[in-house]
């Protein structure tokens, strides 16, 4: 299992180059390097060029120097914790930042639960009962779910939270606590503003899960093991989590490869609607703007979020099946 | 479907004794495998006749397989089926309400026809206050002239399917901020939205199957290279890198160009899924027999896969590509609505859906959010037509 979990991290990292190599490369992508553009910007607004400043970002990010070299610098910057310098804001981008990447994380990290959480037990069920008429409900809401726009959710939740349980539109805490130290309230307005967007942003992946959980199951159930051990008179509810859901529960278990970064997209959309205090709305903002830096390092952190969101399903299941562990081989 | 009938025509198990009979007709040793007509016609039914005869039986599949066509015939002929144009503004009936259609007025059959609006601002809130005036009955035009457009670009025509009164209104899904006819604007909006879903996918085919293709056939260092790139584009988040993708177009590109970069970046980063389908399939059929006689008569490899590997999972293709159309689409309406999709004056439903960012929305316009019922229906109806055609082209349901 060490062996393995050693074996895996490396892995990671040729992957995580070529990442940081493509959101460079995004970076670089707007014509003109972005300190002309921002100087061209300024000058158009009549306002004063300050020349110190713009010789220092010159230098920091070593624009006259070669393109591998600027890349470079960006990486070694990346990985001592430094993101960049956000031309919008003028301010480093950890500055701009904040409690974002932290936030970020915390609305994924619930989101997955929260998927995991409904949609094992509706999973099962839909498979053990199929085409009862709870299996049918539920299986055209989880439909309608992956149909409907999350962003078009999120605003029709955000307004009944706010007409029914009056919970403040908009933001992950009640506007007092912004921008104040964490005390226990803050934990526990954020706890109440944090199940509109989890919701919405998990709909779409519980409804993904359910129907995939539910055609592992039926594969199962339908095979010649499941009969035996039912003729020898095996209680159909041991039968079941013995055997069937054991061997369906591992694609359950590597899907969060797939869910982490649709989790992440649904809430870069809906941080928007929502106007949540993460790294979605901030790098839409920065996209909008072509504040290229600040948005490449978001895009970064998301991808890097992502990866090792894949190297936890797999030692999740590493720990689960032994034949992964053994080969050395996820599938996935 | 054909075995099952015939073991139920033949009847269950017999109850009691069965009677002591001698067939006085001679004995022919082939008779039980003469087939009638119609047994003959499905066993010697062609693979694609199968999976159509088995699609057939899939109800859901079929209705939105219709539902569908339709939809992709109707934006032949948007202008028709629109009754005002895209740009259509009535700056007297901005946030109008939807119009209904009625039959009878005070107990008489009049045909369809709608109330006309009576209109006064409320000078508390500053809104303009729609109400239904239950005098003014404005009967419907059918094939009729209205709105002059041209027809797709290329001759002039007011010929409509549907037009309101002469002087009067008629918007069945309300208007917008400008004063523009919602239901003309999502009849328009199909065109953009269903088209980009096919175009990206066209692109995503032609990535993801000669891609996978070559991993899968080749082997060695082309399937591991192609297995780690196929890894590092799935672990990007889609929708931030669509973002980011799209907004390093140029702002100076003419919106149609926008349309069709966009559709190159929703095409560019869907086929990693494909590729990997083609691939594990590939690698297993390339054992087959088949693949290995075509091999060793000298077929070169791209005819290989072509044109011996390739049809075998065809239908496999087919199927998961539709069910690939509904994330495209999504993710256009996604973009659109944060403002780095497509830009007026293109208009998709995502860009309709645009309108509809804050939750004054959903308290006082709600038929603004119209534009995601056709979403919805179409993104449902391609999950059921792919779920019908996989269970249709897996030979072994």
């Amino acid at each position: 299992m060490f062996a393995y979990t050693i074996r895996r991290i490396f892995t990671m990292i040729p992957t995580l180059i070529a990442i940081s190599i493509i959101v460079f490369v995004i970076i670089q992508l707007p014509p003109g390097d972005y300190l002309s553009t921002y100087i061209a910007e300024l000058q158009a607004q009549g306002e004063g060029v300050d020349q110190q400043r713009i010789d220092f970002l010159r230098e920091q990010y070593g624009l006259d120097e070669p393109m591998w070299q600027q890349y470079l610098t960006w990486v070694t910057g990346l990985l001592q914790g430094d993101l960049g310098y956000s031309f919008e804001y003028q301010l480093p981008v950890n500055e701009v930042v904040g409690d974002r990447l932290l936030l970020t994380f915390v609305i994924s990290v619930v989101t997955i639960l929260f998927t995991y959480a409904v949609s094992f037990p509706i999973g099962v069920y839909t498979a053990v009962k199929q085409y009862s008429i709870g299996d049918y409900t539920l299986s055209f809401i989880g439909f309608l779910g992956l149909a409907t726009p999350n962003f078009l959710l999120a605003l029709v939740l955000l307004y009944f939270a706010n007409v029914v349980f009056g919970t403040s539109i908009g933001g992950l805490m009640d506007p007092e606590y912004v921008n104040q130290p964490w005390s226990w309230g803050k934990v526990g307005s954020v706890l109440e503003h944090l199940w509109v967007p989890v919701v919405v942003i998990g709909t779409s992946g519980t409804a993904a899960m359910i129907r995939r959980l539910r055609a592992n199951l039926l594969d199962e159930l339908n095979k010649q093991y499941v009969i035996t051990g039912l003729a020898k008179g095996l209680p159909p509810g041991r039968l079941l989590i013995k055997y069937p859901l054991r061997l369906a529960i591992n694609p359950f278990i590597s899907d969060i490869g797939n869910l982490l970064p649709q989790v992440v997209s649904g809430a870069a959309v809906v941080s928007v609607v929502l106007d949540l205090p993460t790294t979605g709305q901030m790098l839409i903002g920065a996209l909008k703007s072509q504040d290229m830096y600040l948005a490449g390092s978001f895009l970064m952190f998301l991808a890097t979020l992502t990866v090792i969101g894949m190297l936890l399903s797999d030692l999740a299941l590493a720990v689960l099946d032994p034949r992964i562990r053994l080969e050395g081989k996820a599938e996935r | 479907m054909s075995s099952s009938d015939q073991s139920q025509s033949m009847g269950g198990p017999p109850r009691g004794r069965i009677p002591h009979t001698v067939d006085d007709q001679p004995f022919d040793p082939g008779g039980d495998e003469v087939l009638t007509p119609e047994q003959e016609r499905l066993y010697m039914a062609s693979q694609w006749r199968m999976m159509w005869l088995k699609f057939r039986r899939h109800k859901l599949a079929v209705i939105s397989g219709a539902l569908l066509l339709a939809l992709y015939l109707s934006i032949l002929v948007s202008e028709v089926l629109a009754p005002y144009n895209l740009h259509s503004r009535f700056t007297d009936h901005i946030y109008a309400p939807p119009q209904s259609v009625h039959l009878f007025h005070e107990g008489e059959f009049v045909g369809p026809f709608v109330y006309g609006y009576e209109k006064k601002l409320n000078m508390e809130t500053l809104e303009r206050e729609y109400t239904s005036n239950p005098d003014d009955v404005q009967p419907l035009r059918f094939f009729c002239s209205g709105d002059s457009y041209r027809f797709w670009d290329l001759f002039q025509a007011d010929f409509h399917l549907v037009c309101p009164a002469e002087g009067g209104t008629l918007f069945l899904l309300g208007t917008d901020r400008l004063g523009r006819d919602m239901l003309s604007r999502i009849i328009y909006g199909a065109r953009i939205s269903l088209t980009i879903g096919l175009l990206g996918i066209a692109i995503s085919f032609l990535l993801g199957i000669s891609i996978g293709g070559a991993a899968g056939y080749y082997g060695g260092w082309v399937d591991s290279t192609a297995q780690r790139s196929i890894e590092i584009v799935r672990s990007f988040p889609e929708i931030p890198l669509w973002l980011a993708l799209s907004a390093v177009l140029p702002v100076t590109w003419s919106p149609i160009w926008v349309y069709f970069g966009i559709t190159v970046i929703l095409g560019l980063l869907d086929w990693p899924g494909l590729a990997r389908a083609v691939r594990s399939k590939l690698l297993s059929l390339r054992e087959e027999d088949f693949a290995v006689a075509a091999q060793l008569m000298g077929a070169r490899p791209r005819r290989i896969i072509f044109r011996h590997l390739l049809p075998s999972f065809a239908s496999h293709l087919i199927a998961s590509a539709t069910l690939s159309i509904p994330t495209m689409i999504l993710g256009e309406t996604a973009l659109s609505f944060l403002g780095l999709g497509l830009r007026p004056p293109i208009t998709s439903w995502g860009v309709l859906l645009s309108e509809a960012q804050n939750i004054n929305v959903v308290a006082l316009y709600p038929w603004l959010m119209l534009p995601v019922v056709p979403v919805i229906v179409v993104v449902l109806a391609f999950n059921f037509l792919g779920d019908g055609l996989r269970d249709a082209a897996d030979p072994y349901r």
